[in-house]
């Protein structure tokens, strides 16, 4: 309900909507690119880290990191991974500035050139949907996987960074290869799901002949926050998740955990990050039926204040050994991985139900770090062997990303630092 | 078959076929002052007048030649204004239409064969300002000529079939019956621009309205496939599918065809692969989806070759870009075949899913600029 509040209230300054900034007039790619750049001045230059003001405001697109990462946690995902089809890679690189352009108007809260007053005969290139919608804090944040850098393909194989794994099959996977994997990521957040589902239909209608949608997922509730003021969200079993989550305005633990540094092994990688996508199904039905204890025991924090075992408050400090051994917030606390730390950003999902009438659902988790070998692998080697939850949940879907610094400005453009 | 859609063609064909009434032949004696005399010969077309007020206007035909003749009135792109079939040697006839001030071929065809012997007239009048591309035409032109010839080549391939259909034998059916779809498959968006073939021909079970009865290939094809047998009703059905088919070949030369329709055809038949065969909904009990799919993209790159130097000046990059994927996606269907001239696909059941999804990726890299060919022929 805050949302909806804070969103009602927040239609003042700074937010154009999609429709008054066509009537601008006449809006074709050359005037929308131009509003755009004003849009983003007038709104810009704040730091990305800084969390958005309002639910219908444009986050900026420019900065020295993606937005999409430290940035506040909106409530609506739309993920797509990607094939590169091309061969060519002038071609890929011709549709990362086309990428780019286009990123750039809808974050901005405008179409991606003419919705209904193009030629007659020609498909309208905007495809409308989210006309008249605000900005709605979308963010869209590009990682490239490591297909991109196989040998022979676009001559990156020299580039490709140390850190960017394949990850090790982890006991108890059962990933679905049609849902994993992927050479290029965007990741499309929003607070109005239909601006975050147009961004990803828009790029991958860019992206025919040279890219196809290998697989995409909606999410529909944040289950962790960069804002650690505001109250926590709840998971799809009910539980607070994210209470100790990395803060988005916390700049040494985001230099500390989150963003690659100069000095890492990968230049071109300065000021971006890694990240980590799992599809992780969980047993609806079996969990539901367990007692409030074994669910509580299962965390190690209690169901309603998601406070840690033997403490009052959720941010009281968790005293781990007061958990069972094989809890999960005592598991995954970086204590119990020799100090490893993420920055979590998943979505709750439920895709309908399956053939069995059993929920589709659970969590898309999204963890960016600066190395994946000392954030997510050491947690989830201690969390697949170990972990109570395992008995709830299946990891069926699983990717991995280099994602790129920030786009600096108008002229700058995804993955430059890679191939220019 | 595709649910029925609001497109330029099929609202022109209603045009079409009004126009097509007014343009009637008869006996009478409307052979005023005004009428135009036409001499026809087994060589000749002698025209007694090129050019005439718009308006009614007569054409008296004398066949004076050994051969019965026809003799046909064409706009520039080819599509008939008016025609008269079966005149026979030493006999006459009389043509009346409404023919609006433009420009128009008169064309005799001796033996009922061949693009006729022609004479470029003119009607004139009011609102003969009526822009034309030679070039545009031409194209038009060029693709009428294949959109008839695949209906003429559908005749004898479909006989195949209904006699297979008529004799009892269910194996030389089975063989028959994707070959005799060809022709329809590869210019589906002229052919279904005839509002009732469509839906006698090419209906799929869960496409037919209340109180349709079932009829056509796919009807056909479930009794062959799914119930393995021929009976009385099939054999029936097997006649209908055949005077279907003629109608549509008696039919096609008045298709209304555009540059524009002509592109935004091909891109339906994209659609068609991408929302039938990649499916495989089309032929879901014969699964010989992949012979359609061959047919469709063949359809549309008929119509892209021929619009291609327009599009060219438009729009080179376009043209860089569907080149590039019309090999692609002709490339990746040849995966299917072992004889690359050959209509002998693999079976749709046998393709995999993560083959399906490199077709329909094919289908969509392909699709997407299609989209945009109108826009460059329109300019």
């Amino acid at each position: 309900m805050t949302d909806q509040v804070s969103q009602e209230s927040s239609t003042g300054a700074g937010a154009p909507s999609r429709r008054s900034v066509l009537g601008w007039g006449g809006a074709g790619l050359a005037i929308g690119a131009a509003a755009a750049g004003g849009t983003v001045a007038a709104l810009g230059g704040g730091s990305d880290m800084a969390p958005a003001a309002s639910a219908g405001a444009a986050v900026p697109f420019h900065g020295e990191h993606q937005s999409g990462i430290a940035s506040a946690v909106q409530d609506r995902l739309h993920f797509a991974a990607f094939d590169v089809k091309t061969k060519n890679r002038d071609e890929l690189v011709r549709l990362l500035k086309e990428w780019t352009a286009a990123a750039r108007l809808m974050t901005a809260g405008l179409p991606v050139g003419d919705a209904y007053e193009g030629l007659p005969e020609a498909p309208p290139t905007d495809t409308g949907e989210a006309l008249g919608l605000k900005p709605s804090r979308l963010t869209l944040t590009i990682g490239f996987g490591p297909g991109l850098f196989a040998k022979d393909r676009f001559g990156l194989e020299g580039k490709r960074p140390e850190a960017l794994v394949d990850l090790e099959a982890f006991p108890g996977d059962n990933l679905d290869q049609a849902r994993s994997g992927g050479d290029l990521c965007v990741q499309a957040c929003a607070d109005d799901p239909q601006v975050a589902v147009h961004a990803i239909r828009q790029l991958a209608r860019i992206g025919f002949g040279k890219v196809a949608v290998r697989w995409s997922q909606l999410g529909f509730g944040k289950t962790s926050s960069t804002t650690p003021d505001a109250q926590t969200p709840r998971n799809m079993m009910g539980f607070k998740d994210g209470t100790r989550n990395v803060s988005g305005t916390d700049t040494a633990a985001l230099d500390k955990h989150v963003w690659v540094g100069a000095n890492d092994g990968s230049a071109w990688l300065t000021g971006g990050s890694y990240l980590v996508a799992r599809r992780i199904r969980m047993h609806i039905e079996t969990w539901d039926r367990t007692s409030l204890q074994e669910q509580e025991d299962v965390f190690g924090r209690d169901k309603g204040e998601g406070a840690p075992v033997g403490k009052s408050k959720e941010r009281d400090e968790p005293f781990l050994k007061a958990m069972k051994p094989q809890a999960h917030v005592r598991l995954a606390h970086p204590d119990s991985n020799d100090g490893a730390t993420i920055l979590r950003r998943g979505y709750s999902f439920t895709d309908g139900t399956d053939g069995l009438g059993r929920l589709d659902a659970g969590l898309f988790f999204l963890a960016y770090q600066r190395d994946v070998r000392k954030g997510f692998i050491p947690i989830q080697r201690q969390l697949a062997k170990n972990d109570a939850l395992n008995e709830y949940i299946q990891h069926v879907g699983s990717a991995v990303f280099a994602v790129p610094p920030g786009v600096r400005d108008k002229d700058d453009w995804w993955g430059r630092t890679l191939f220019a | 078959m595709r649910p029925a859609r609001l497109t330029v063609l099929s609202a022109a064909a209603v045009v079409v076929a009004l126009t097509a009434v007014t343009g009637c032949a008869d006996k009478g004696d409307d052979s005023g002052s005004g009428a135009i005399k036409v001499n026809a010969t087994d060589s000749g077309c002698e025209v007694s007048k090129t050019e005439f007020p718009a308006g009614k206007v007569s054409i008296e035909v004398e066949n004076k030649g050994s051969k019965v003749t026809e003799l046909y009135v064409l706009f520039p792109d080819d599509r008939i204004v008016a025609e008269r079939e079966n005149i026979g040697p030493g006999t006459k006839a009389t043509i009346t239409a409404e023919i609006k001030a433009g420009d128009y071929a008169f064309a005799c065809k001796p033996g009922m064969k061949g693009d006729g012997i022609r004479t470029k007239v003119k009607a004139t009048g009011q609102g003969s300002g009526e822009k034309r591309s030679p070039e545009l035409d031409a194209a038009v032109a060029s693709y009428r000529k294949y959109v008839v010839e695949q209906a003429e080549a559908s005749l004898p391939t479909t006989k195949t079939f209904v006699d297979a259909v008529k004799a009892g034998d269910v194996e030389a059916a089975k063989k028959a019956y994707a070959p005799s779809r060809l022709g329809w498959e590869r210019t589906e968006p002229v052919a279904e621009s005839f509002g009732d073939i469509d839906p006698k021909v090419d209906v799929r079970e869960d496409g037919l309205e209340a109180g349709q009865t079932w009829t056509g290939w796919h009807r056909l094809e479930k009794a062959l496939w799914a119930d393995n047998k021929i009976g009385d009703d099939e054999k029936k059905l097997a006649d209908t599918l055949m005077t279907d088919v003629t109608e549509w070949h008696k039919k096609i030369g008045t298709a209304e065809i555009t540059p524009t329709s002509m592109a935004n055809g091909a891109k339906e038949l994209l659609d068609e692969v991408a929302t039938g065969k990649v499916t495989g909904e089309e032929e879901r009990y014969s699964h010989t989806d992949l012979i359609d799919f061959k047919g469709n993209v063949e359809g549309a790159e008929k119509a892209y070759e021929l619009l291609k130097p327009t599009a060219q000046k438009n729009d080179a990059e376009l043209v860089k870009q569907l080149d590039t994927q019309f090999a692609a996606l002709n490339t990746l269907l040849d995966k299917y075949r072992a004889d690359k001239n050959g209509y002998e696909f693999t079976s749709y059941d046998k393709v995999g899913d993560a083959e399906r999804k490199e077709l329909s990726d094919g289908v969509n890299s392909l699709a997407e600029p299609l989209s945009k060919l109108a826009a460059a022929v329109a300019k």
